[in-house]
C-alpha cells in the first residue's frame, strides 16, 4: 500500500493554484487543518474562498497542487466528506420538499439504480430534527424562509456522517435565532472530534466561533489558532483598503446582537 | 364516415400514435430542460437537426427515414457539444452560445436544403415538410422508431431518476459526491435530441421546441414535486397531442403539428392564468387578501402600541385617533378585529359625545399583537 501523504491532516493543502480563463484566482495556497478543529476562511468578497473549497472537492479544476484528506485523494474520501455550497447556488424553485433535498445527501452512499427507501427517509428525518426542521419537511423548499432553506442544506451535509465538513457561507443572510443553530450544530460536531471547514463572512463573530483561522485573498495571507492569526496587522493585509472600514467594528470585542423589537407591555 | 370508421382510418391511427409518443417524450425530457433552464437547448437542438435531415438524404440518396433521422440525431448533438465546448472555453454565455449555434446550423440546413430541391431529385418528395412537419406522411414504421426511442429515454429516466433530479437541483453537490455530472448532463442532452427525432415528422424542426417547453411550463404550475410535475408533463403532452392530432383529421387540411403545438399551448396559458399559488390570477387575490390582512394587523399593532405608550394594557384608543394615524377609516379591520375577539368596543366617553367610540385590546388581542410584532422582529433581522 503506498503512503499516506500527511495522514494526520484532516486537510492538507500545498502550492494549489486555481484560474478562471488564465485569471489566477488561488495562487499558490498551503493550507493545513488539524482534525476536530472549528476552522474559518476568511477574506474579502472574490477572494476565492468559494474556490478554495470547490478546488478541494475536485469540482473545479486545479492548474497545479494537490490536496489530500487524511493521506489520501478527495476521491478516495468521498464518504468521509459532508459539503454545504452557498445558498444562492441552487435555485429554490424547484419542485420539491425539504425531506427529498435531505435525502439527497445520501445518493452517494446508495449508489446507482438503488432508490432511497424507508430508511433513508428516516436517516433524513433525523437530520431534520437535528437542525429544528422536523415539521417542515413535507414543505414545498420554495416555500421556506432563507434560514430555513440554510438548515435544509446543513441536514442534508449532515445526513452524510462525515468526518470532514465544508460549508460554504453558512451564516450569511439568516436570521439570528438560525444562527445560532448553526453554530450549536458545528460545535457540536467538532465535540465530537469533526473537522468543520467554514467560509465565513463576518469578521465580527470569527473569535467567539471558530478555534482555527485562515485568512485569504488570493494568496495565504495567514492561517493558524485564531489567537494568532486574527491580528490588525493580518487583518489590513488580507482586505488592503478595505480595513478602513473593517477596523472599528471588526477589532472590537464582539457584542450580542439582540435588539429589543418594540415596547413591551409591562 | 362514422366515428368507427373514422377511427379505424390507417392514417389518423398513425397520426394518433405518433402524437402520443411524442407528448409523452417531449413531457418527460422537457421537464428537465425547463427545470436546467435550457429551455433554449429543446430550440438549439431541433433547429440543428435540419443539416442532419438533408445530409441524411443526401448520403442515403433518397427519403429514406431511417438515415435521415439519424443525421438529424447527429448534428443536433454536434451543435449541443459545439454549444458546451463555445461557452467552456470563451466568456460566451449560455443564451448567448445557444443562440449562435441554433442559426448558424439552421442557415446551413435551410442552404442544403435549397440546394437538394435546385438539384430536382424526383425523390426529394417534401424535405421540406421536416421544418413544419407532415404528419400524415406518418408510416406504421416511423411508429416503431418512435415508440423504440420513447421507450428507451424512458426506461433510461426512470433508472437514472435520482442522479437526474440531483443534477438538475444542484449540480456541484451532485459533483461532489462523486456523481459523473458531465456526463449526466450530456446524457439529458442527448435524449432531448432523441425527443427531437421523434418530432421531427410531427411537428417538424421549427415547432419542436414549442413541444418540449410547453407541457413541462403547464405542469410546473400544477405540481410542487418533480414526480407530479413529470407525470402530468407526460399527460399534457400526450393530451395536447392526441387532441391536435384529431382536431386536424376532423377539420380535414389543417395542419398537424401546428395544431398540436397550440392545443398544449393552450394548456400553458390557462396554467399561467390560473394555476392555485403561481397562476397570474391567483397572485392578484392573494396580494388583495394581504394587503387586507397587512392593515387588519396594522391596526391591532397600532392599539398594542398606544396601550404600551400608556402603560396601561386596558386603554382605550378612540376610534378617530386610529382612523387619524392610519390615514384611512379602519371600521373594516376593527370589525374584523372584534369578531375575532382581539378587542371589545366602548362607548363614546360622555365628555366627547360626538366621537365614534372607543376601543380596547382583550386578552386575546394582546397576545396576537405580540405575535405579530415578534414575527416581524425576526423578519427585520
Ligand atoms: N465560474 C467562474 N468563471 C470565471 N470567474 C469566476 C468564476 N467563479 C468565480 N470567479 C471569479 O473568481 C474569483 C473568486 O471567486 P470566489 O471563489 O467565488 O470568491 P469568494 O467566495 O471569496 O467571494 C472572483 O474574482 C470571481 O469573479
Ligand atoms: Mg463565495
Amino acid at each position: 500500500m503506498a503512503e499516506l501523504h500527511e495522514p494526520n491532516l484532516a486537510l492538507h493543502v500545498e502550492d494549489l493554484t486555481v484560474s478562471y480563463q488564465s485569471k489566477p484566482v488561488l495562487w499558490d495556497i498551503d493550507f493545513d487543518v488539524p482534525p476536530g478543529v472549528m476552522a474559518a476562511i476568511v477574506g474579502p468578497n472574490g477572494a476565492g474562498k468559494s474556490t478554495l473549497i470547490k478546488s478541494v472537492l475536485g469540482l473545479v479544476p486545479a492548474v497545479a497542487g494537490h490536496v489530500t484528506l487524511f493521506g489520501r485523494p478527495y476521491k478516495d474520501q468521498r464518504r468521509r466528506v459532508g459539503y454545504v455550497p452557498q445558498r444562492s447556488s441552487v435555485d429554490w424553485d424547484f419542485p420539491t420538499t425539504a425531506l427529498d433535498v435531505v435525502t439527497m445527501g445520501l445518493y452517494g452512499r446508495l449508489g446507482w439504480l438503488r432508490r432511497p427507501g424507508r430508511r433513508e427517509r428516516r436517516e433524513a428525518m433525523q437530520a431534520l430534527e437535528k437542525v429544528g426542521m422536523q415539521d417542515f419537511a413535507q414543505r414545498q423548499i420554495s416555500q421556506l424562509s432563507g434560514g430555513q432553506q440554510q438548515r435544509v442544506f446543513l441536514a442534508r451535509a449532515l445526513v452524510q456522517d462525515a468526518d470532514v465538513y465544508f460549508l460554504d457561507e453558512p451564516m450569511a443572510g439568516v436570521d439570528a435565532t438560525t444562527e445560532r443553530a448553526i453554530v450549536d450544530i458545528l460545535r457540536r460536531l467538532r465535540d465530537e472530534g469533526k473537522t468543520v471547514i467554514v467560509v465565513h463572512h463576518d469578521l465580527q463573530t470569527v473569535r467567539t466561533y471558530f478555534d482555527w483561522l485562515l485568512l485569504l485573498n488570493v494568496r495565504v495571507i495567514a492561517q493558524g489558532e485564531v489567537g494568532d492569526v486574527y491580528t490588525a496587522a493580518n487583518l489590513r493585509k488580507a482586505y488592503g483598503g478595505q480595513i478602513a472600514l473593517l477596523e472599528e467594528s471588526a477589532l472590537l470585542p464582539p457584542q450580542e446582537r439582540d435588539m429589543p423589537v418594540t415596547e413591551r407591555l409591562p | 364516415m362514422t366515428i368507427l370508421d373514422w377511427l379505424q382510418d390507417y392514417t389518423i391511427q398513425n397520426v394518433v400514435i405518433g402524437a402520443a409518443l411524442l407528448g409523452l417524450i417531449s413531457g418527460v425530457l422537457g421537464s428537465f430542460a425547463v427545470l436546467r433552464k435550457q429551455s433554449l437547448l429543446g430550440d438549439t437542438l431541433s433547429h440543428a437537426a435540419l443539416p442532419g435531415v438533408c445530409i441524411g438524404f443526401l448520403i442515403a440518396g433518397t427519403r429514406n427515414i431511417g438515415s435521415i433521422l439519424f443525421g438529424a440525431l447527429v448534428s443536433g448533438a454536434l451543435a449541443a457539444l459545439l454549444m458546451l465546448a463555445l461557452t467552456r472555453n470563451s466568456r460566451l454565455k449560455t443564451d448567448a452560445g445557444l443562440g449562435i449555434t441554433l442559426s448558424t446550423f439552421f442557415a446551413l440546413g435551410v442552404v442544403l436544403l435549397t440546394y437538394i430541391q435546385g438539384t430536382n431529385n424526383a425523390a426529394q418528395g417534401g424535405l421540406d415538410s421536416f421544418l413544419f412537419g407532415q404528419a400524415a406522411a406518418t408510416l406504421r414504421s416511423d411508429l416503431w422508431i418512435m415508440g423504440g426511442i420513447t421507450v428507451a429515454a424512458l426506461g433510461l429516466v426512470s433508472l437514472l431518476w435520482k442522479e437526474f433530479k440531483l443534477v438538475s437541483f444542484d449540480p456541484s453537490y451532485a459533483a461532489s459526491l462523486g456523481l459523473p455530472v458531465v456526463w449526466l448532463e450530456v446524457l439529458l442532452t442527448v435524449m432531448i435530441a432523441l425527443a427531437v427525432v421523434v418530432g421531427l415528422q410531427m411537428v417538424g424542426v421549427v415547432l419542436m421546441a414549442a413541444m418540449i417547453i410547453a407541457p413541462a411550463v403547464a405542469a410546473r404550475q400544477w405540481s410542487h414535486r418533480l414526480e407530479g410535475m413529470v407525470l402530468l408533463a407526460a399527460a399534457i403532452g400526450v393530451g395536447g397531442g392526441v387532441f391536435g392530432a384529431l382536431l386536424s383529421a376532423l377539420s380535414r387540411g389543417l395542419a398537424t403539428g401546428p395544431l398540436i403545438i397550440l392545443s398544449v399551448s393552450s394548456v400553458v396559458i390557462v396554467s399561467l392564468l390560473f394555476a392555485p399559488r403561481r397562476g397570474f390570477v391567483w397572485e392578484i387575490v392573494r396580494l388583495r387578501r394581504s394587503r387586507r390582512r397587512l392593515r387588519y394587523q396594522q391596526v391591532l399593532t397600532t392599539l398594542y402600541q398606544l396601550a404600551a405608550a400608556h402603560a396601561d394594557s386596558r386603554y382605550r384608543s378612540g376610534q378617530g385617533m386610529i382612523d387619524t394615524y392610519h390615514g384611512t377609516s379602519t371600521q373594516r379591520a376593527l370589525r374584523k378585529l372584534h369578531r375575532r375577539g382581539y378587542v371589545v368596543r366602548h362607548a363614546a366617553p360622555p365628555e366627547e359625545p360626538n366621537t365614534a367610540g372607543q376601543w380596547v385590546l382583550t386578552p386575546a388581542g394582546i397576545h396576537e399583537a405580540e405575535r405579530i410584532l415578534d414575527s416581524l422582529g425576526r423578519e427585520a433581522l
